[in-house]
């Protein structure tokens, strides 16, 4: 229906203009969510393609990206002014964490690779 | 018999008694086996010794008595090791000096009458200073040797040296080591008797007749502890006080014959002891057969030496080369008596007194005097008039020396015991072999057999039927035969084999088998059955084992639950030998894509990474905030370097190391990531929070 259309556009319209307002750090690490998760659906995609024989490995690609994905967004949760639960949090720390938890669950996934 | 001490005729009676219900004592007199054995047990080592003074004073001693050439050998050797003791008197122990004089004694060796007055100075300070018993019985010893040697030796205050001695003699004929020591030992009896020998040898005077007659009284004493066996074997032994000073019965022994006789050389008079224990004591010393260590061997050849010709009493021994006779072949009953050492007896005649059969049944009593073939000094007999049956019997024989003053010189023992077989050929003649059926009477097909011929009979049955088997054993004589085994074997086809034993009554062997009641036993298995008959015994020389034919055997079906026959022996390479190579099956490998699939994924994958990089162009990503005073630079930096470092170590980590060695590295690595990363971020954090403010 016409009105559906256009109310879609609208809506997107209003979302792009919204997004644009979010500060640049914060999209840097939307960026990256977005990236990763692209890099584990082309893993899903290839699994499908020729079956699933070195399944760890296949897992330990999967996890790798989905849990720097879920770090990333845990990481923009805490840097993001707008967020009033993590005023008092500086970014830096944020980020700190961020990079530690990254470095263990990549040790994991080395290991798990074979 | 140990511990008891009755009076010497009670014991000697109890002794014939026990020599009367004996076992026989099998013993032999010294022959070129026990030569030969020595001559393997005393094997010098390769530089041609034969280990301490002692074991060489053993070992030439042992080749001396009993004259074999090889001790001339190693003669060379021998006096070499001997001379170098005595050249140092002093610093040599007397029981050292004591070997090497005797050693020098036994082979001839030329010493200096210089270097023997040193050691002759030496020995008697030893027996001037001691009281200990075998620092006693070293110098006599040693001195008594050298004075054998050539050397005029006078052991003045013989009389002293000789109370010495006898004071460590305890009542019971046993002695003490030393005045200090409360252990009396039989062993050392024998050591005082042979020190006491010595010291009256060498006395200048007359030792008081008084003191010898005491001692004489003491070696009777000891006899009185003197063990037994059954058969008439006595010996010496001790309680094993101490493991390592147990010396044992052979050694005991020889100590206290060495002992008794040396001292009754010298003693005049008579001692009074039975001679019944003297040849106890031979015929231990023999029975020890051929002795397994080089100790046993000298021991024995030594006191075998000693009672070959003492002045107690000299054992006579009575053996017999053959205990098989065949009445056959007719054999003689030959019996040898000689002394130990083999060499001829004095005039005597030997009695077969009592044929005793199994169960000590006396089978004659008639006293036959066997005759006597001076040229090879045996004493036979023929068997055949004594009518005895085939069969292992008991003979006593008793010997009887002609001269009568020969009594007191010899020792015969009395009465003798030996085991003898006596064999012949068993006739077995009425065998018949038949079927016959359940019941009934009458047989259906008997068979005569003639074992003496080849033939194979032929039968068959079924399980109702019954097979009898029968035959007569005579010995030459005349009699029903017993033999150990009489067997019947059923051996089937299939290797399954059956035994029967044929039960004999008086007149004759018979054996049914019912084949209704072992139908079971036979495992149900019908078909051919090897007959095989066996008759075998000791005393029976024509002992046999004949195949008699086959028998066919109907047997009913096996039921389900029927036992199985047992597994037969397998060929045992078959079993144990190689088996078959296995060939294992493996889990085929997984099907791998093709290569340019991976790799063109591999590129897709890449892909994303590709497209955040142009994302963050396209967001402006900059280095502004990079700090540009060079300290908290250098960290920055430094912070970056080291997240590439852990990146850069978990792909060498993927690669060849093993976790524990990365959890190594990242351990140093996160220590200083941890350290630089607060610096960088603390002055980050505060150059925002200044910003803020300014």
């Amino acid at each position: 229906m016409p009105r559906a259309t256009s109310d879609a556009k609208l809506l997107i319209q209003s979302l792009t203009k919204a997004y644009a307002a979010t500060p640049t750090n914060l999209k840097i690490i939307d960026l990256y969510v977005i990236c990763a998760v692209a890099t584990a659906l082309m893993q899903v995609a290839y699994m499908g393609l020729v079956g699933s024989f070195p399944f760890n490995s296949f897992l330990s690609g999967v996890l790798s990206c989905i849990g720097t994905a879920v770090l990333a967004v845990c990481l923009r949760i805490q840097v993001n002014k707008d967020n009033k639960e993590f005023k008092d949090l500086p970014p830096e720390r944020a980020f700190a964490d961020f990079i530690l938890c990254n470095l263990v669950l990549h040790l994991v996934m080395m290991n798990f690779l074979g | 018999m140990a511990g008891r001490r009755p009076a010497p005729a009670a014991f000697l009676i109890l002794v014939l008694t026990a020599a009367f219900a004996s076992i026989s004592s099998a013993v032999r007199p010294v022959s070129d086996a026990h030569r030969s054995a020595a001559s393997e047990l005393f094997a010098p080592s390769a530089d041609g010794s034969f280990g301490d003074l002692e074991s060489t004073y053993e070992a030439v001693r042992t080749f001396q008595i009993l004259g074999l050439d090889r001790y001339k050998s190693v003669t060379g050797k021998a006096c070499e090791f001997a001379a170098e003791k005595l050249a140092s008197p002093a610093s040599s122990s007397a029981k050292d000096l004591f070997h090497a004089v005797r050693i020098s004694g036994v082979l001839g060796c030329s010493v200096d009458a210089g270097v023997y007055d040193v050691v002759v100075a030496r020995l008697k300070a030893v027996i001037k200073d001691t009281n200990s018993l075998l620092e006693f019985y070293y110098s006599v010893g040693g001195l008594l040797s050298i004075k054998e040697q050539g050397h005029n030796i006078v052991l003045s205050d013989a009389e002293s040296t000789f109370h010495a001695i006898k004071a460590l003699s305890q009542s019971d004929g046993r002695w003490r080591y030393d005045t200090n020591s409360a252990e009396s030992s039989t062993f050392a009896a024998g050591i005082a008797l042979e020190a006491l020998a010595g010291v009256v040898s060498l006395a200048d005077a007359e030792v008081d007749p008084s003191m010898i007659g005491v001692v004489k009284s003491d070696i009777v004493k000891l006899f009185d502890t003197i063990k037994s066996y059954d058969d008439g074997t006595f010996y010496f032994d001790e309680k094993p006080v101490d493991a390592t000073e147990y010396k044992g019965p052979v050694m005991t022994s020889a100590s206290v014959v060495r002992g008794v006789t040396a001292f009754t050389a010298v003693a005049s008079g008579k001692l009074n002891i039975p001679g019944e224990k003297i040849l106890g004591l031979a015929k231990f010393f023999l029975g020890i057969g051929l002795p397994g260590s080089a100790k046993d061997c000298f021991n024995q050849i030594e006191s075998l030496s000693f009672l070959e010709n003492n002045r107690v009493f000299v054992p006579l021994i009575l053996s017999l080369p053959s205990k098989v006779f065949s009445l056959t072949s007719k054999d003689q009953l030959k019996v040898e008596v000689t002394t130990v050492f083999g060499s001829a007896a004095p005039p005597l005649k030997v009695n077969l007194v009592q044929v005793l059969g199994s169960d000590s049944k006396v089978i004659t009593s008639d006293n036959k005097e066997l005759q006597f073939d001076r040229d090879n000094n045996v004493h036979y007999l023929d068997i055949a008039p004594l009518k005895i049956d085939v069969g292992k019997y008991s003979l006593v024989f008793e010997i009887s020396l002609q001269e009568p003053d020969h009594e007191t010189v010899y020792a015969t023992g009395g009465k003798n015991t030996e085991n003898v077989f006596i064999t012949g050929l068993i006739k077995v003649d009425k065998a018949e072999i038949g079927i016959s059926d359940n019941d009934a009477g009458a047989t259906e097909s008997v068979q005569k057999l003639d074992l003496s011929k080849d033939t194979k009979v032929s039968l068959s049955a079924n399980h109702l039927q019954k097979l009898r088997l029968s035959f007569q054993l005579t010995t030459p004589l005349g009699h029903t035969f017993k033999p150990h085994q009489v067997f019947l074997k059923l051996k089937h086809e299939s290797k399954v084999e059956h035994l029967f034993v044929v039960p004999g009554s008086a007149r004759q062997f018979k054996l049914v088998l019912d084949f209704l009641g072992l139908v079971e036993k036979f495992y149900y298995l019908s078909g051919r059955y090897e007959l095989e008959f066996a008759v075998g015994d000791a005393a029976m020389e024509n002992s046999f084992l004949r195949p008699l034919g086959h028998l066919e055997l109907d047997l009913p079906e096996a039921p389900e639950k029927a036992p199985r026959p047992p597994a037969q022996a397998v060929d045992p390479f078959s079993k144990f030998g190689p088996k078959a190579e296995i060939s294992h099956i493996f889990r085929s490998p997984e099907k791998r894509p093709p290569k340019e699939l991976s790799l063109a994924f591999t590129g897709l994958t890449l892909l994303p990474f590709i497209g955040f990089l142009i994302g963050l162009m396209h967001l402006g990503v900059n280095m502004k905030n990079f700090p540009s005073l060079p300290g908290p630079a250098a960290f920055a930096s430094l912070f970056h370097a080291g997240i590439g470092a852990v990146l850069l170590l978990y792909v060498l980590f993927w690669l060849k190391l093993d976790l524990f060695t990365t959890l190594k590295y990242l351990g140093f690595l996160s220590v200083f990531l941890v350290f630089v990363g607060h610096r960088t971020l603390s002055y980050l954090s505060s150059a925002s929070t200044k910003q803020k403010t300014a």
